[in-house]
């Protein structure tokens, strides 16, 4: 049997409770095993965003719980949750993922540096995490030196450097052009087939939800299908 | 690392800290040179008043302040003389015998301050040899006066002229004497210049038929800070009949002005550090607004909020204190030349200050208190706005920081 790292139980997240709710989540069952690739797609307003925050410990539900790897975050607080995050979780925003002022090398190292790693360590990780999203030459470069793919790049190479549980990845792709953003997902693709990577992001683009191993829909927060697309399906039909 | 991104941060948006790192340097420029004025002139109006002829501290015969005559004077005893002069933190006692006696010279007629006093012990006191702009000092005995320049030009009277002395004496005695002048003495403070005549001592005893009296002694201290302690300890000695006054009390006048410039002083600097205040808080606030999204990825991707509030405090004690290095270091020049070469007011302006007893010349003091505490104010200041981003961080939640 797979290992679980997600295991979220009738999630509910209700905002403006007191005036008028909105229930932006609203009962939301989630299995997710490790090296899984999965889209969750959904309308504007869906609850994409939401339902990522809660899996990632950046927000506690209103009702229902979330455990990670066998721990309970939901009962996590403060510097307990950030260091959760720190140690469990790699994170892939939609834009502005890195610290304007130090270079792609330093921004993979300032999560390392969080974490206390010794130097030589420090630069050999960096190093191969550079390689392998293919910016070994930009090293030097500050965010506003890098193109959006690029800074998206180093984004995921920083969200893997500290062999996170799982990678959250919110609209990765929203502010990219289709070449960047079909580059951006073929390193995805690549760490999670090679390295068992586990990936789940959330996405508008039919193109990035076609790469998905699974597919999840949202609607008014709540999950509406949950598949794998048709092309994948012929493909890991008999696996299990 | 933390050093880095603060350092880093420092010059990301490099106009914003260029202008709050040099309105802190006018502030502090601003506060050290007002600061620096007032107390030089104060200083410079002290000294001239006080180290040129009063003294920090006199003793007289009870009352004699009140009602200055010669019949108000005391005898002269060597043993009062002594123990005081032995006291630590007394550099010098003058024995003086000082009146209030009319001048003249052909025509002309004029009060003044007669002033009995030991020519070489005025010397060493003020170092009015320095100050003789014509003649010379008159020996210890020498039957010849020295006069104040401003009151010599109001007689109309130069070195070599003869001066007739004419009042009251000791009991009711009539004095009258005619006296060379030895030689002419600049004195800084406007109202010495304009009515001080010295005398050596016996010569004054006898032209007032005081024999062996004296109205008083003025005494010069080592250290003025130490100015009550000392007087107290004068105090102490002196037999129950005589008076210890400090110059504060022998001239309410001016240490009333101190006092007075001293507030409004505080007032305007209070005023400048508000300012500066809301400035530094202005940018701080500016900041935290605009960096809110990154403060959110920081928290999001695992950073500890203390390590980040720590850099954001970093930012702004940084900002500040190299404004206050420069403020500091811009506003030594201007401090050393004036303390070189004092403001001197001419005209109308000059003689407004003449008239309330000042003189318009206006040094700097080079004081280094003066650069610590103005340094100190505003790194306080930095330290208290530089807390509103740790706090803005402390409650700052990284799903609603980052939203757009
Ligand atoms: N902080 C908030 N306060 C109030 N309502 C909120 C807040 N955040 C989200 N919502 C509401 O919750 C619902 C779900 O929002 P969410 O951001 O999760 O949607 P989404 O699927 O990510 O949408 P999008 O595709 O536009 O990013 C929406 O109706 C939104 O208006
Ligand atoms: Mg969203």
């Amino acid at each position: 049997m797979k290992k679980t790292v997600i295991d979220a139980h009738n999630l509910t997240r209700i905002y403006d409770e007191k005036t008028i709710p909105v229930y932006a989540l609203n009962g939301v069952h989630l299995h997710i095993e490790e090296g899984e690739f999965t889209a969750i797609k959904g309308p504007s307003g869906s609850g994409k965003t939401t339902l990522l925050n809660m899996i990632g410990g950046l927000d506690s539900p209103t009702g229902g719980w979330v455990e990670i790897n066998g721990t309970n975050i939901t009962g996590l607080k403060g510097g307990a949750l950030i260091d959760f995050r720190l140690h469990n979780i790699g994170f892939v925003f939609q834009s502005y993922n890195l610290i304007p002022v130090l270079t792609a090398w330093e921004n993979i190292e300032f999560i390392l540096l969080l974490q206390k790693r010794p130097a030589t360590e420090r630069r050999k990780r960096v190093n191969e995490l550079l390689a392998q999203v293919g910016l070994n030459d930009k090293a030097r470069k500050r965010p506003a030196e890098l193109s959006g793919g690029q800074q998206q790049r180093v984004a995921v190479a920083r969200a893997l450097a500290p062999k996170p549980q799982f990678i959250l990845a919110d609209e990765p792709t929203a502010n990219l052009d289709s070449v960047s953003a079909s580059n951006l997902l073929d390193i995805m693709d690549k760490l999670n087939k090679e390295e068992n990577i586990t990936f789940i992001f959330s996405t508008h683009d039919q193109r990035v939800i076609d790469r998905a191993r699974r597919v999840i829909t949202l609607e008014d927060g709540k999950i509406v299908a949950d598949t794998a697309p048709a092309s994948i399906v012929h493909e890991t039909t008999g696996e299990k | 690392m933390i050093l880095r991104l603060t350092w880093r941060n420092l010059w990301r948006n490099r106009r914003r800290s260029f202008i709050t790192m040099t309105s802190v340097t006018f502030a502090v420029l601003l506060a050290v040179l007002m600061q620096s004025f007032q107390k030089g002139v104060f200083d410079y109006l002290v000294n001239n008043v006080v180290g040129f002829y009063y003294g920090y501290l006199q003793v007289h015969r009870q009352g004699y302040w009140e009602e200055q005559v010669v019949d108000n004077s005391f005898t002269q005893q060597d043993s009062v003389y002594n123990t005081i002069k032995r006291l630590p933190g007394v550099k010098e006692v003058i024995p003086r015998l000082e009146t209030f006696i009319l001048a003249a010279s052909g025509n002309n007629s004029k009060g003044c301050m007669l002033a009995g006093t030991d020519p070489e012990k005025e010397n060493r006191l003020s170092g009015i040899a320095q100050k003789i702009t014509s003649g010379s000092l008159p020996g210890k005995n020498e039957k010849a006066v020295l006069l104040a320049e401003g009151f010599a030009k109001r007689l109309k009277v130069n070195a070599g002229d003869t001066l007739i002395l004419f009042g009251q004496g000791y009991h009711g005695s009539t004095a009258a004497g005619k006296f060379p002048i030895r030689g002419i003495v600049h004195f800084g403070s406007p109202q010495l210049n304009e009515g001080l005549v010295f005398l050596p001592l016996e010569q004054a005893m006898e032209l007032l038929g005081a024999e062996n009296q004296l109205t008083s002694y003025a005494l010069v201290i080592d250290d003025p800070s130490r100015l009550s302690a000392i007087q107290a300890s004068v105090r102490k000695i002196t037999p129950e009949n005589f008076e210890v006054m400090n110059w504060k009390e022998l001239m309410p006048d001016i240490a009333n002005h101190i006092k007075a410039d001293g507030a409004s002083f505080y007032i305007f600097t209070g005023i400048l550090y508000l300012i500066i205040a809301f400035g530094i808080f202005g940018t701080i606030l500016m900041m935290t607004a605009e960096r809110r999204y990154e403060f959110g990825m920081l928290t999001a991707i695992g950073m500890k909020k203390s390590r980040l509030g720590l850099i954001l405090f970093l930012e702004s004690l940084f900002i500040t204190l190299i404004g206050v290095l420069a403020g500091l270091l811009a506003s030594l020049p201007p401090v050393i030349y004036f303390n070189r070469h004092p403001l001197v007011l001419k005209g109308e302006m000059a003689r407004i200050y003449e008239q309330f007893g000042f003189e318009a010349i206006f040094p700097t003091a080079v004081d280094p208190g003066i650069f610590i505490t103005q340094s100190i104010i505003v790194l306080v200041i930095a330290f208290i706005t530089g807390l509103y981003p740790v706090w803005h961080i402390s409650r700052l939640d990284p799903y609603n920081a980052m939203k757009r």
